[in-house]
C-alpha cells in the first residue's frame, strides 16, 4: 500500500504544495521586519497602531480564511473589482488550479506577517543604543546601518521568527479547509489536508494510508527540528 | 533603541507630519478585511442582492443581524462549548506545567535535559500528524463528540509548550532563595507552593492568555474529535453557520465577529503579558 502513496499523482501535488508553503510562508520574515521598523518610532499613540497592526494574528484562521475567500470572489470580490481600475481582467483566484494555492498562502502571510512583526519589535527593543551611535559615528546609514549593526543584534528574533513561520506553514490546514476544501480539483490539498481527507472523511477511512502521509509530512518536519534543537541545545550548552 | 528612532525625532517637521498622516492610512489598509467584515455585519440583506458589496451600508442593521445569530441560531451553543473547553484546558495545562516546569527547572537529575528536550521536539511537531491515533484512541475510551475528549487531547498538547515556557522562566529565578529555603529546612512541596509560584504570577498570566487564544481558534481538533452542536467549539460551528446561511454574508459576518471577539477581548485586556508570552526568546 505505501509503495501507493509515493506512486500517486495527488500525494506528490500535496508535497509540493507543502514545499510551496514552506518557501513562499518566509516572506513573513521580511514582511514583519519591515512593518517593525516601519512602526518603530516614537509619536503619539504608537502602543495602540502597534497592537492594532497584530490584529489578524488574534483573530481565528477560519475567520480570516473566510473573510480572503469573500475577497477573491470571482464577480463580486473587491480584489476584481481593484483590479479592474488599473484595467486588467478578473480573475478567479480560487477557481484555477494554478492560482489557487497562491491565493490561500497570501491570506496566510497576513496573520503570519503580523506575528513575526510583533517579534521583531521586540528584538527592536533590545538593541543596543551604543552600538548604534557608534555606527552613526562611524558613517553608517539606511541599510548598511541595519545590515550590519541592527540585524546581527536581531538574531534571536530572527531564529524565533524563522521557527514559528516553519511550523505555521507545515500546519496549515484551516485556511485550505476553510477556503477551498482541497480543490479546485485537488489542487489545494497539502499533505496534512490530504491526511484527513484519506482517513476521515466521506472518501473513505483509510487509516494506515492516512498514517503513511504522517510519517512523510514528520519526515519533512525533522529536517527542521533536527536544526532547531541543534541550535537551541547550542544555547543551553552556553548557559551552563 | 531610542537611538534608532532619532532619525525621526530629529528630523524635520515635515517628515514626522508625512509619517503621521501616513500611519493611519498605512493601518486602514493592513485592516481592510476585519473593517470589511465589520461592515458587511451591519449591512442589510438588500445590500448584497443588490451587488452594493463593497460601499456603505444603506442601513445600519446592526441589531437586527446580531439578534438573528444569538437568538435565531446555533451560535450560542457553539460560543458555550467553546468556553467549555476553553477555559478547562487553560487551567489543566497551566496547572500541569507549572509542576513540570518546576521539576525541570530546579532539579538536577539525569535526563533532565533530554526531558525538556523531549517536551520542545513535541512542539514543534505539525500536529495533524496525530490525527489518526489520537481519534482511533478518543473512539476506543468512548470520548469521541464530547467536550471531555478535546480538552483532555488540548491538555496533552498544550502541557508542552507550557512547560517549555515555565521551565525557562523558572530558571530565569534566583535560585538562592530557594537554596536559602532548603537549608532553613522547608519541605520541597511548601518551596514550590509558597516561594516559587507566587514568582511565577506573569508567567501565568501570560500563558493562561496565549493557551485562552490558542485553543478558542483551533479548528483541526475541532473538526477531527467531535461532530455537531452537541460538543463542537465555534470555529467549527461557524463552518456549518455557514452552511445554514449560505451566501447569507451579513449574517455569516455577524458569526464571524462574535466568534472573534473573546480572544481579541482577552488580547487587549492583557496585552502586556500577551506579547510577552508570545515573544519569550525573542530578545537573549
Amino acid at each position: 500500500m505505501n509503495a501507493c502513496l509515493a506512486a500517486t499523482a495527488n500525494s506528490r501535488l500535496s508535497f509540493w504544495n507543502n514545499v510551496k508553503w514552506l518557501v513562499l510562508y518566509l516572506l513573513a520574515i521580511p514582511g514583519g521586519l519591515f512593518i517593525a521598523l516601519f512602526l518603530n518610532q516614537t509619536v503619539r499613540g504608537i502602543r495602540l497602531y502597534k497592537s492594532l497592526f497584530f490584529f489578524p494574528f488574534v483573530v481565528s484562521q477560519v475567520v480570516v480564511g473566510l473573510v480572503f475567500s469573500w475577497f477573491y470572489l470571482p464577480k463580486e470580490g473587491l480584489l476584481n473589482a481593484v483590479l479592474a481600475v488599473f484595467g486588467m481582467g478578473p480573475v478567479n483566484i480560487l477557481g484555477d488550479p494554478t492560482l489557487a494555492t497562491y491565493g490561500i498562502i497570501a491570506a496566510g502571510l497576513w496573520p503570519q506577517t503580523a506575528y513575526c512583526m510583533i517579534l521583531y519589535l521586540t528584538g527592536l527593543n533590545a538593541v543596543d543604543p551604543e552600538q548604534v551611535e557608534a555606527a552613526r559615528l562611524d558613517g553608517a546609514k539606511g541599510w548598511r546601518m541595519l545590515w550590519f549593526v541592527i540585524l546581527p543584534q536581531l538574531k534571536p528574533a530572527t531564529f524565533i521568527a524563522f521557527v514559528v513561520t516553519i511550523i505555521g506553514a507545515l500546519r496549515s490546514f484551516d485556511f485550505i479547509a476553510v477556503m477551498t476544501n482541497g480543490g479546485p480539483f485537488g489542487s489545494t490539498r497539502v499533505l496534512s489536508f490530504y491526511m484527513f481527507e484519506e482517513s476521515l472523511s466521506e472518501f473513505g477511512f483509510r487509516m494506515g494510508y492516512g498514517a503513511a502521509i504522517a510519517v512523510v509530512l514528520f519526515a519533512l518536519m525533522l529536517l527542521f527540528i533536527g536544526y532547531f534543537l541543534w541550535s537551541m541545545y547550542q544555547d543551553e550548552k552556553g548557559a551552563h | 533603541m531610542r537611538c534608532f528612532r532619532n532619525p525621526l525625532k530629529k528630523s524635520t517637521p515635515g517628515v514626522r507630519t508625512a509619517y503621521q498622516v501616513a500611519l493611519p492610512i498605512v493601518l486602514i489598509i493592513w485592516l481592510l478585511p476585519l473593517i470589511a467584515v465589520a461592515v458587511f455585519s451591519i449591512k442589510p440583506d438588500a445590500d448584497f442582492t443588490n451587488g452594493n458589496y463593497w460601499g456603505l451600508p444603506s442601513s445600519f442593521e446592526f441589531f437586527t443581524n446580531y439578534g438573528k445569530v444569538f437568538f435565531d441560531s446555533d451560535m450560542p451553543r457553539y460560543l458555550l462549548n467553546s468556553l467549555l473547553i476553553t477555559i478547562p484546558t487553560v487551567i489543566g495545562a497551566v496547572a500541569l506545567s507549572c509542576m513540570t516546569g518546576f521539576a525541570l527547572g530546579i532539579y538536577r537529575f539525569k535526563g533532565n535535559l533530554l526531558i525538556f528536550f523531549m517536551f520542545i521536539a513535541g512542539n514543534f511537531v505539525p500536529f495533524q500528524i496525530l490525527m489518526v491515533p489520537v481519534r482511533d484512541m478518543t473512539v476506543g475510551l468512548g470520548l469521541y463528540d464530547t467536550k471531555t475528549g478535546l480538552v483532555l487531547f488540548h491538555i496533552a498538547f498544550q502541557t508542552g509548550f507550557c512547560t517549555l515556557f515555565m521551565r525557562n522562566f523558572i530558571r530565569a529565578l534566583p535560585f538562592p532563595l530557594i537554596e536559602a529555603a532548603r537549608v532553613e529546612g522547608i519541605a520541597e512541596w511548601r518551596i514550590f507552593w509558597y516561594i516559587v509560584l507566587p514568582l511565577m504570577k506573569p508567567a501565568i498570566a501570560a500563558l493562561s492568555v496565549l493557551i485562552f487564544t490558542f485553543i478558542w481558534n483551533d479548528y483541526f481538533w475541532a473538526v477531527v474529535l467531535t461532530q455537531g452542536p452537541e460538543a463542537q467549539p465555534v470555529t467549527a460551528g461557524i463552518t456549518s453557520f455557514n452552511a445554514q446561511y449560505r451566501a447569507a454574508y451579513h449574517l455569516m459576518s455577524a458569526g464571524a465577529i462574535v466568534a472573534a471577539l473573546p480572544p481579541v477581548a482577552m488580547f487587549f485586556l492583557m496585552q502586556k503579558h500577551f506579547i510577552a508570552g508570545l515573544t519569550l526568546g525573542a530578545v537573549k
